[in-house]
């Protein structure tokens, strides 16, 4: 973009002329002002965070591996503490599946966002 | 002759720093390029910012865009107050591309593809939220964990549900990094490797034959290239998305 106007102030007259400095002002406010709105307009969104298919379907995997991980985890520390075998495991596994499709849910944008209050 | 793709990631000790009762302290060449990486970063933004002119020179052009993007980042995901984990969140994205763009650099170690690194900055970023989030909501914080509008017999299966898949968010924010970054590396070694086994194996048609890996080598690294940034983003993100559950109690 910086090296096209340069090029074509070179080319032409040096900008002298008052309307076409303002022109070109104008021109690059709108520019800059474009440029500038898709930010603000997806504000709070998830989507748009994962440009690549490829990064997008490894995200929603993680999601899935994650919740299974953490209730096995969970379930077996407390198989572990309470001597409950083997239920403790078998509960929170269930439970940490239904995190886990919670997360892929949430991450695909398919389920609400966790808020406070509303 | 046969290339092991998994000798990239090994760590290796550079010299002793300290002993702590039995276990030694070392300087490893993990260590070598985080500090490596922390030095580059510093010089970076230093020299870019220290002459603050008007017209930017190209190394402040660059200083302000890093700066401006993740502000953006961070405005968008996580409101005007999340501007307060700024510095953290510019840490910690400008910490991970350099050292996932340092391990593009061949021979470089890969300091991110190695779990215990990305682990501690996720589990870092979930205390954080926690400790943030009870310090300014109170006990008004764990309202995240119960939904409105359901049903109270079914409350305390969601509540469980929720708690769960709250705890299971520094799993998956680390090990797609710590995976990305392994996966990658891995997959480059295999096809350099294939054009070694095939040049020693089949002689001059094995050389020739050899250009096909090559040429998958090379879109392989462009990809990783941009793996290398887009995770590094992923990371600062999601970063921003848990941290706005910390801040905004409402809406």
């Amino acid at each position: 973009m910086a090296d096209d106007t340069r090029k074509s102030g070179k080319r032409e007259e040096p900008p002298d002329d008052e309307a076409q400095l303002s022109a070109r002002l104008q021109r690059l406010g709108e520019r800059i002002a474009s440029a500038n709105r898709p930010s603000e307009n997806d504000v709070g969104s998830r989507q748009g965070i994962d440009t690549s298919a490829f990064a997008r379907g490894f995200r929603l995997s993680t999601e899935l591996v994650g919740g299974v991980l953490v209730g096995a985890g969970l379930g077996w520390l407390i198989d572990r503490w309470l001597g409950s075998s083997p239920w403790g495991l078998i509960v929170f596994l269930l439970l940490g599946f239904a995190a886990g499709v919670l997360n892929v849910m949430r991450a695909a944008g398919v389920a609400p966002q966790r808020r406070l209050d509303d | 002759m046969t290339v092991d793709p998994i000798h990239q990631f090994k760590i290796v000790d550079l010299f002793p720093v300290a002993k702590i009762g039995n276990t030694e302290i070392v300087f490893t060449n993990s260590a070598a390029f985080m500090l490596l990486a922390v030095i580059a970063l510093t010089a970076f933004l230093i020299l870019g910012t220290s002459k603050r002119s008007l017209v930017p020179s190209r190394l402040q052009s660059a200083a302000e865009l890093s700066y401006e993007f993740v502000a953006t980042t961070v405005r968008s995901s996580a409101g005007h107050e999340g501007m307060r984990f700024f510095p953290f969140v510019f840490t910690l994205f400008m910490f991970v591309l350099c050292l996932n763009v340092f391990g593009l650099i061949p021979f470089a170690f890969t300091v991110t593809s190695h779990i215990i690194i990305t682990a501690a900055m996720a589990i870092t970023v979930f205390l954080i939220v926690i400790i943030y989030g009870l310090y300014r909501n109170g006990f008004h914080f764990f309202n995240i964990f119960v939904p409105k509008g359901v049903p109270i017999y079914i409350l305390p299966l969601i509540v469980a549900i929720e708690i769960l898949s709250f705890i299971s968010r520094p799993i998956s924010h680390s090990v797609r990094l710590f995976a990305n970054m392994l996966a990658g590396h891995i997959t480059l070694q295999v096809f350099a490797g294939f054009i070694i086994l095939l040049g020693t194996g089949l002689g001059v048609i094995g050389w020739i034959a050899g250009i096909l890996p090559f040429l998958l080598v090379v879109i392989l690294f462009a990809l990783e290239a941009l793996v290398a940034f887009l995770q590094a983003y992923v990371f600062a993100i999601l970063t921003c998305i848990y941290m706005n559950d910390a801040i905004h109690p409402g809406h």
